[in-house]
């Protein structure tokens, strides 16, 4: 069994977590051509090292969170902000339950 | 070419045409060695590094190794090394369990895993080395109706191209395994089963010793604890491997590893579409024969088999999340012995004597990844996910023809490396994702 740190929660068992992903930056769908979206859909960096990636503490505080793993000892060092904020710049209001008033294509509940 | 198991051979051991004939096995050979106590003539020899070979391979597992035999047995290719960073069939080919099969989703698919099977079949009379193949049937459960749905699509496709596989009732399954839970008070009821007699177990360790043999009797190097550390790329074109031991030469090399199959391309700058997952398995101890077929379940993601030794040999899906760590877990015995109690209530007091991991190149498709890349020279032969060992004859005998003939041959035409490019996947998760 892996420790993760939740930001939210400190650490907590990996089998809370559901895992993501290797963190990549997504191309603007409107300025990418067909390859490069399919890289970054497909094509991963795989390392045998350290490595940032996206995990979902669903039974947890419900937070997609960033960690720092090994990949061969499994060791983490940092967890950090939502991946959302890295990824889209502009959502990370919503991602942090900020200004969603602003955003028009958002329902407010 | 001479074929491997020619009687009229020269039998002095002396190399004839780059071919050297083992000493051939037989049961009169047993007889004498077990009566007289004599060692056995080593299977494969130690070669110093040459400073070039015609072909590198990197990984001596079953593909690689596969590989050089049939470069050399079918095509005369024989200046050949392959390296292993540790001992040969160290890697996925000694931590799979061993199922054979070929009832596949996809068309593609079905043909490729077939000829693998066909030559699994003849793999012992041809290398003269007994892989103990015992094709005793292969069960693939259905719980729900999406899962019988799946299993009479991949039942049609199999018969299609020529496959014995058919979808069976619980009375049947009941007949051919009659310790199974079939009642329809299981957690999971079981609704039909894909059938395919062909399918079965194999001893994994003799098919690696037999190519090694092969592959040695033709001339072939096997280099093992031999690590490569980079790939010489110029201009586009490979022109040598730089390894703990020295640098080689070459045109050609061939990426035969699994687990580490990122860390090799990376070398080359080849980048893939892989994520590696450690995949675990468990072994009882053993006991007297009492299951005949493979077992395998997606819906409680288990499999189970019985070994000749009458081990019951378990597997799973591959771990939660991508890792290249080969340590075992406690979640993975639980959740497997829960499952498999589903399934066989009157396995409860069966005691696991020991577990394992390996490590599982994923792709995004369920396929594997063959052929040429960007990089001249540089060939792939990864991606093998949870299914590479059922596939390694096929593997090494479809890369030689590539190599040899520079063609990709038609039976792995769509598993190439630019199908992620132009979005043109397989999709054989259907019948992989945890099936094996």
């Amino acid at each position: 069994m892996i420790l993760l740190p939740c930001p939210y929660c400190g650490p907590r068992n990996a089998s809370e977590f559901r895992y993501v992903g290797e963190l990549s930056e997504r191309p603007d769908p409107n300025a990418t051509g067909a390859g490069e979206w399919r890289a970054f859909l497909y094509m991963r960096d795989n390392p045998a090292g350290w490595t940032t990636e996206t995990w979902f503490h669903r039974a947890g505080c419900r937070q997609h969170l960033v960690v720092e793993r090994h990949t061969v000892t499994n060791e983490t060092r940092a967890s950090g902000l939502p991946a959302a904020q890295l990824l889209y710049g502009k959502q990370e209001e919503r991602a942090t339950g900020g200004n969603v008033a602003n955003d028009s294509g958002g329902a407010i509940y | 070419m001479r074929p491997f198991n020619n009687r009229n051979g020269s039998s002095n051991g002396h190399r004839k045409n780059g071919y050297r004939k083992p000493t051939r096995y037989s049961a009169f050979d047993l007889i004498r060695h077990g009566l007289s106590g004599s060692d056995w003539p080593r299977a494969w020899r130690k070669h110093d590094l040459r400073p070039s070979y015609d072909v590198v391979v990197v990984g001596g597992g079953v593909h690689g190794l596969a590989t050089a035999y049939y470069l050399a047995r079918e095509h005369g290719i024989t200046n050949v090394a392959v390296l292993e960073k540790g001992y040969i069939g160290s890697g996925g080919s000694g931590r799979n369990t061993a199922i054979i099969r070929s009832n596949y989703l996809t068309p593609e698919g079905v043909r490729f895993y077939d000829r693998s099977v066909k030559l699994y079949e003849t793999l012992s009379a041809d290398l003269n080395f007994n892989a103990m193949f015992a094709q005793r049937g292969h069960l693939t459960l259905a719980h729900t109706d999406g899962g019988l749905r799946t299993m009479h699509w991949r039942a049609e496709v199999n018969k299609l191209e020529g496959i014995n596989s058919e979808v069976i009732e619980p009375d049947e399954i009941k007949r051919l395994v009659p310790f199974m839970d079939t009642s329809e008070d299981a957690r999971y009821p079981i609704l039909g089963a894909l059938y395919h007699p062909p399918g079965g177990i194999i001893r994994h360790d003799a098919v690696v010793w037999g190519y090694a043999r092969g592959a040695d009797a033709y001339g072939a190097h096997i280099h093992q604890n031999t690590e490569v550390q980079d790939i010489d790329v110029v201009d586009g074109r490979v022109r040598g491997v730089k390894t703990n031991r020295g640098d080689i030469a070459t045109r050609v090399v061939v990426n035969c590893t699994a687990g580490w199959s990122t860390l090799i391309s990376d070398m080359a700058g080849v980048r893939m579409p892989i994520s590696t997952f450690p995949l675990q398995a468990a072994v009882t101890e053993p006991v007297k024969p009492f299951l005949d077929p493979v077992i395998v379940s997606g819906t409680l993601h288990v499999y189970v088999s019985q070994t000749d030794r009458g081990e019951l040999v378990f597997g799973a899906s591959v771990d939660p999340f991508a890792s290249y760590s080969m340590r075992g877990s406690l979640e993975f015995t639980e959740g497997l012995a829960g499952h498999v109690l589903e399934l066989m209530p009157s396995l409860a007091k069966m005691r696991v004597l020991r577990q394992w991991a390996g490590l599982c190149d994923m792709t995004p498709d369920f396929a594997p990844i063959m052929g040429v890349t960007p990089v001249a020279g540089f060939l792939l032969d990864v991606g093998w996910g949870t299914y590479g060992f059922k596939a390694g004859p096929v593997s090494g005998e479809t890369m030689a023809e590539l190599i040899a003939t520079g063609k990709t041959p038609k039976l792995i035409e769509t598993f190439g490396l630019d199908r992620f490019e132009k979005g043109d996947l397989v999709g054989e998760k259907g019948a992989a994702a945890v099936g094996h």
